[in-house]
């Protein structure tokens, strides 16, 4: 389980206008870049001092390439970070409040307790 | 010594600033009501007449990440810009600026270390809606310096609720030894019950509002030891999955102190969580 990973791509594609679009776009293509040149990146230091061991399990790059928000949600991914990133991307194709709507109905199956988000 | 004029409390919902200022068809039906009730809830600071504000509120993943992660931790800064674009996009906020009181800041820092809270520091803090939102309803002309004190109710492991009722008596007993003439208001800002990606958000009410009730109940009447007698780690789960942001209230009821019936209380039951507003004056009244 690399739940932290998860975060960290949905954290620095949420905050980059540009990386949102190409995630909407190409999400799988997006992920396996992402994967094999910013996963390993240690934020705020240059390229020389990245991490070496950081990679998704299948089921998690899997989910990431197909916008399977549900599945991150079961993988345990953090609801913040998901919820703020599918709705800059999806928002815009549905009523007001509409994709929020349809988010949770998308999740209607999960019981309490959900899946742990602890890193 | 400086004189705490006014504690408050208060749910910061980033959808206020839009609805608020929206026109026309764009004016949700629940706006003007919204208006109304934030400004009455207003003139409860500005009868308090402050000179400072201590801001409490929660990074929501914006400076603060999970490759270095502070349970509490205060800005000491000349200055401070606010809002991210994530909120831009998501909520409309505006670009902000704040000044920094910061001499105050190293005060809480210095004293707050030596009171036993290993407080974490920055002296470049980007702040975001959590205590922007505040100063939206509260103080929108924005004209007074602010310490502003995050604490970690979003990225477990986090601190148990009794550790936020003992900063908020900590950070009562700093503002009112802080050696300076000034007026402190000291305003926190958390959630009622609350869920966000999860199956239960954007309900018509609150996910819990059997929870908001009985919340509502133990802040206005200072009940910090039924609360704590009540309220863990696990059980906010319960409420929904990011009331941990309740533990913000828990906070501020530690300020206001055990017993403190508060002066001034308010709620709004909105789709998606409650709002409420809390204010406290210390001694007695407004001078």
């Amino acid at each position: 389980m690399s739940k932290y990973l998860l975060n960290k791509f949905l954290f620095t594609v949420d905050r980059d206008p540009g990386l949102v679009e190409r995630y909407r776009e190409d999400p799988r293509g997006t992920v396996e870049w992402w994967e094999a040149e910013y996963a390993n990146r240690l934020l705020s230091c240059h390229g020389g001092e990245a991490s070496t061991w950081l990679r998704f399990e299948d089921a998690e790059r899997e989910a990431l390439a197909g916008h399977d928000y549900p599945k991150l949600f079961e993988l345990g991914a953090h609801p913040f970070l998901t919820l703020t990133l599918f709705i800059a991307m999806f928002e815009r194709d549905h009523e007001p409040l509409g994709f929020q709507t349809e988010y949770a109905r998308r999740l209607a199956h999960m019981a309490m307790p959900y899946p742990d988000i602890a890193t | 010594m400086a004189e705490l004029v006014a504690v408050i409390a208060s749910t910061h919902h980033p959808f206020y600033y839009r609805a608020s200022t929206a026109t026309g068809e764009d004016r949700p039906p629940f706006a003007d009501e919204w208006v109304r009730k934030v400004e009455a809830f207003r003139e409860t600071l500005t009868k308090a007449r402050p000179d400072v504000l201590v801001m409490v509120g929660s990074d929501h993943f914006h400076q603060l990440w999970l490759d270095n992660m502070p349970q509490f931790l205060v800005g000491k800064a000349p200055f401070y810009d606010a809002n991210w674009y994530n909120e831009e996009r998501e909520f409309g906020l505006p670009r902000m600026f704040f000044t920094g009181q910061e001499d105050l800041s190293a005060y809480i820092l210095r004293e707050g270390l030596d009171a036993g809270f290993d407080l974490a520091f920055s002296n470049e803090l980007r702040i975001d809606h959590s205590i922007t939102c505040p100063i939206i309803t509260l103080r929108p002309q924005n004209d007074l310096p602010i310490v502003p004190i995050y604490t970690n109710i979003f990225a477990p492991p986090l601190p148990r609720p009794k550790r936020f009722v003992q900063l908020g008596r900590a950070i009562r007993e700093l503002v009112e030894s802080w050696p300076a003439d000034r007026r402190v208001a000291v305003i926190g800002t958390g959630h009622l019950s609350l869920e966000l990606g999860g199956p239960r958000q954007f309900g018509p009410h609150g996910p819990d509002p059997e929870f908001d009730r009985r919340a509502v109940e133990w802040i206005s009447s200072g009940d910090i030891e039924g609360c704590l007698s009540e309220v863990t780690l696990d059980s906010l789960h319960l409420p929904g999955n990011a009331t941990h942001g309740f533990m913000d209230f828990m906070l501020m009821m530690g300020v206001a102190g055990e017993g403190a019936k508060a002066d001034y209380v308010d709620t709004y039951d909105l789709f998606h969580t409650m709002e409420a507003y809390f204010t406290w004056y210390p001694n007695g009244g407004v001078a």
